[in-house]
């Protein structure tokens, strides 16, 4: 008998018009690894939902059979365990230990057995830290460790993992597949973008297709020379392919904006996020602000970005960029001063939003219509004009969150419509597949070309190589002894929004539906 | 933004001691103090709470800190007493164009903001000495709480701190999208309520996500929980209890002997 | 305790409302560095015109949970951590909370827990006014005169709270179940096809 069964299973989340599933038939043995694959919008969540048993009979529409152990998945659940890609939505409780043994408590294992299988599995996933550990001074692979601790805890026969690494660092990530490489015997079905890194990690691969069914099946090296062309085409990160190169088609322009020993603490911090950094921005120069997590990628955006005042340090912008008030720093600008000349782009790009309408927010602050048709024509987002942004899946919200930020130029104002302008991108290839990753660095190529200035902090060292000119590292914040272990992540950054969420008890993770072409 | 962490030493004589033991103490102790106007039992009784603070683990300049919006309360009953006092016994003692304070009104107002200070400290002693967690375990072994709210909630809790930061972000995201209210009220009322619309969306959303998380890890299974971390409820919970039963009576019992008890009802 | 499976609390019935009342808790408290602590001390009836603040998460509860005890949940756990978090209004919320919940709670009740329409919302704002209104008159101001100040200010609070935590909440709970993040809710369902 097949540990996992899947015949000719279909699902469409309530509320949906589209099917996430359909035709699917999929067989995985006992001990088998399985990669599940394929572009955005093919439904990779909602099946490993499926085989969690997590899609509740009321919330869509099904067809077909998905079986774990030759019984109906949703009666399986206790076989089965998931890790999502968020570990903040995972840990529910506050003490490490703690939070493994919930998953142990909801099941009714007896109080004496709890806390032995509690130590076993933080071992088994090499967990630095003893059971008193708060996980508010976990890094994000610590997390995601402990989130795994507390599936294997429960010593699941089928574990799934729903992009486990998405959400983190090099490092974290890294952390994370160790963790997972240490694991045998237990039924495995991955999905994850970073497709190259976890190969050593499975033996087989299964491509998905949109609203369909099984596309491709098989040893990894045998479906990526058969199919990796088309795949790569329709967005899978198929290793081994090459990525494009776009180096600046023009010498590094006048300075726009220079940040002299800045620093910045929160009120009360032990220690400050950000310590004596130097940078200078010029236009037609695409800057990468690289650096471990904790070092105060995201608080040097903000400060660059005019958000946010330094502690100590200045931050100059130059005439070219700021006309007049260039005597003022950028944080004490107006606000529609401050978005026609630099335009910022948050991490999680629905905290952006304030209107109801894709249209409404490219419009926001009287941008003409004609711009308003050119961003949406140039960032494939025509069709979604009228839908309220919160819908769209994660790519397009990334989009959205770009086009918005370009459109801050257009606003009416005094400013000549080419002068130039600063964009400053938090993280702005998380999650993405392969296809709206190219589009990104080519639009961000293009914009530097015609002058303008490009700041990203990023962990993404292909981002990097593609688009930056130059890379400003930061420095990795010294430990102070007695702290907490490692150091906190910045506080204003946002705990990163997974971009593809099933949100298995609702109709529909918008993120995966398939991007208009 | 430190938000909610017990601010007191664990490990002090009464911040060990059972939350529902410290929510009972100072459960009693409010309502006592609830039934009665006059000055003499909420200080006496405020009397007694400030002498234990250090027993809690709680430091004198941490407790002003987190208390201070008690004693702005404090003040604001006190001017609304001056305003709209519906009887001013007692001499005069001066007035302030129409509104004449008496002794009488000085001597209700004594009372009523000793009263607030009195009834909100051993809530605030409660909240700073207790771990959220050990909170929820002591009132589902003991109360017996509803499990799945009280870890529900716990859950919740725990996304406290993000929300906050979240607020944060949101009000910088606002302002990088050129929305500026400037000095016009209705505009910032707008704009409050637009980061307060995205906030909620963000929450809504990792709640459904962590309950996803948390039925997968068998929190609807119906199989009845066991409980990892027992809670004891002994002879020192007892007399924590007894003895802020004991400090309300003496209050009270002061008050009445020296007839300056003024119920609230009647 | 048993409930019957229509009113039966799911997962995600409990962990959104808690997360509603923890939001509320935050927004409070950014309300009240909004408004400028010594000001707000002064609670003149004029305060009351925003009174209806504090109402929403319970009347927003129940529209978008839709469960009984919704109401009375989110406003109780709204009340906890706006004190938690040391709102300058703190600890006379704790008490005030659940009996604002429970009074909209009686609202919900009174429609069966079956209507979630306007009506119903304005109906709940307005005995949770009604019970924060009489609360806070006869706990904090029990001197105070009931001619000049207890009958406008819980008049006013009422009004508000119809407004605010009435018509807002039920307008809120729209706006919030188009952007599809209530589509595990009947609330959200009411949307159309994505």
């Amino acid at each position: 008998m097949a540990e996992v069964e899947l015949r000719g299973f279909g699902w469409r989340h309530a509320g949906r018009r589209a099917w996430a599933l359909r035709g699917v038939d999929l067989r995985i043995e006992a001990g088998e690894r399985v990669l599940l694959l394929g572009p955005s919008g093919a439904g990779k969540s909602t099946l490993l939902a499926a085989l969690a048993g997590l899609l509740a009979e009321d919330s869509g529409e099904q067809e077909g059979t998905a079986r774990v152990a030759g019984q109906p998945s949703r009666t399986a659940r206790e076989l089965t365990g998931i890790v999502f890609q968020d570990p903040q939505t995972q840990l529910v409780m506050a003490r490490s230990g703690d939070d493994v043994a919930f998953g142990l408590e909801n099941r009714g294992v007896p109080a004496a057995e709890i806390w032995p299988r509690v130590d076993a599995a933080l071992a088994a996933v090499g967990f630095p830290y003893g059971r008193d550990r708060r996980v508010e001074a976990l890094s994000g692979g610590e997390q995601q460790r402990l989130a795994l601790a507390g599936v294997l805890a429960l010593r699941p026969r089928l574990l799934l993992l729903d992009e486990p690494t998405a959400n983190l660092d090099p490092a974290g990530a890294a952390l994370v597949r160790a963790a997972l490489a240490t694991i045998s015997g237990v039924t495995t079905v991955l999905v994850e973008h970073r497709v190259a890194e976890a190969l050593p990690l499975v033996d087989r691969v299964v491509v998905l297709e949109p609203g369909g069914g099984v596309q491709a099946d098989g040893v990894p090296e045998k479906v990526f020379a058969l199919h990796g062309e088309e795949l790569a085409a329709r967005g899978v990160w198929v290793p081994g392919r090459p990525l494009p190169a776009r180096l600046a088609a023009c010498p590094p322009g006048t300075e726009l904006l220079r940040g002299d020993r800045l620093s910045f603490r929160h009120a009360g911090a032990a220690r400050p996020a950000l310590s004596e950094v130097d940078i200078t921005v010029r236009g037609c120069e695409a800057l990468a602000v690289v650096g471990p997590n904790g070092a105060g990628k995201s608080t040097l955006a903000l400060l660059l970005g005019g958000l946010l005042g330094p502690t100590t340090g200045t931050v100059r912008a130059s005439p070219a960029l700021a006309g007049a008030d260039a005597a003022r720093p950028p944080h004490r600008w107006r606000a529609a001063a401050l978005t026609s000349r630099i335009g910022s782009v948050f991490q999680n790009p629905e905290h952006q939003f304030v209107t109801t309408q894709v249209r409404d927010e490219l419009a926001l602050g009287g941008v003409p219509p004609s711009i308003v048709g050119l961003l949406l024509d140039r960032l494939g987002l025509a069709g979604l004009a009228a839908a309220n942004p919160y819908t769209l899946s994660g790519g397009e919200q990334r989009r959205l969150s770009v086009a918005t930020a370009l459109a801050g130029a257009a606003i009416p104002g005094p400013r000549p419509l080419d002068s130039p302008r600063l964009l400053v991108l938090d993280e702005p290839t998380f999650g993405q597949d392969r296809r709206t990753w190219i589009a990104l660095v080519e639009l961000l190529a293009d914009l530097r070309d015609l002058g303008h200035g490009i700041v990203t902090v990023t962990h993404d060292a292909d981002f990097v190589a593609a688009l930056a000119d130059r890379a400003v590292p930061l420095p990795e914040p010294p430990t102070p002894p007695h702290a907490p272990h490692p150091p906190h992540p910045d506080p204003p950054a946002p705990p990163p929004f997974p971009t593809a969420p099933p949100h298995p008890h609702s109709p529909a993770p918008p993120r995966d539906r398939t991007e208009p072409r | 933004m430190r938000f909610a962490a017990p601010m007191a030493d664990p490990g002090a004589l009464l911040a060990r001691r059972n939350p529902v033991a410290k929510l009972a103490a100072s459960g009693v102790l409010t309502l006592a103090l609830l039934a009665t106007l006059d000055p003499v039992a909420p200080a006496l009784a405020l009397a007694l709470e400030l002498a234990v603070v250090p027993l809690f683990g709680v430091a004198y300049g941490t407790l002003l800190r987190r208390a201070f919006p008690i004693l702005l309360s404090a003040v604001g009953v006190v001017v609304a007493l001056g305003v709209f006092a519906a009887q001013r016994t007692g001499e005069a003692l001066f007035a302030i164009g129409p509104l004449v304070i008496t002794t009488g009104l000085l001597n209700n107002a004594l009372g009523l903001a000793l009263r607030v200070v009195a009834v909100a400290l051993p809530g605030v002693l409660v909240f700073a000495s207790t771990d959220p967690t050990d909170l929820a375990d002591a009132l589902v072994q003991h109360l017996k709480a509803p499990a799945r709210f009280a870890i529900g909630a716990l859950a919740a809790f725990r996304l406290a701190p993000l929300l906050g930061a979240e607020w944060e972000l949101l009000r910088m995201a606002r302002r990088a999208r050129g929305v500026d209210p400037g000095r016009n009220p209705v505009a910032h009322l707008r704009l409050f309520w637009s980061t307060a619309f995205a906030l909620l969306v963000g929450a809504i959303r990792r709640g459904t996500r962590l309950a996803a998380a948390m039925d997968a890890r068998g929190f609807d299974s119906g199989v009845p929980r066991t409980i990892a971390r027992p809670q004891r409820f002994g002879a020192a919970d007892w007399a924590l209890v007894t003895a802020a039963a004991g400090a309300a009576a003496l209050a009270l019992g002061t008050s009445l002997a020296l007839g300056t008890f003024r119920p609230l009802l009647g | 305790m048993k409930q019957p499976t229509a009113s039966r609390w799911r997962t995600v019935d409990i962990v959104v409302a808690s997360v509603l009342g923890v939001a509320f808790g935050v927004i409070f408290w950014a309300w009240s560095l909004l408004w400028n602590g010594p000001a707000d001390a002064i609670p003149l009836p004029a305060r009351a015109v925003i009174y209806g603040v504090w109402l929403v998460p319970a009347v927003l509860g129940g529209l978008v949970i839709r469960k009984p005890g919704a109401a009375f949940y989110t406003e109780t756990v709204a009340a906890l951590v706006s004190v938690a978090l040391g709102t300058i209004w703190g600890w006379t919320l704790v008490l005030q909370g659940p009996i604002q919940g429970i009074a909209a709670e009686v609202a919900f009740a009174l429609f069966a827990y079956r209507l979630w329409g306007l009506a119903v919302a304005t109906v709940a704002a307005a005995f949770a006014g009604l019970a924060a209104g009489v609360y806070d008159k006869v706990a904090w101001y029990p001197d105070l005169s009931w001619v000049s100040f207890g009958v406008p200010f819980i008049l006013i609070t009422v009004a508000s709270s119809m407004v605010v935590a009435g018509f807002g909440s039920w307008a809120l709970t729209r706006a919030l179940a188009q952007t599809g993040v209530l589509d595990p809710f009947p609330s959200g369902r009411e949307r159309a096809l994505v």
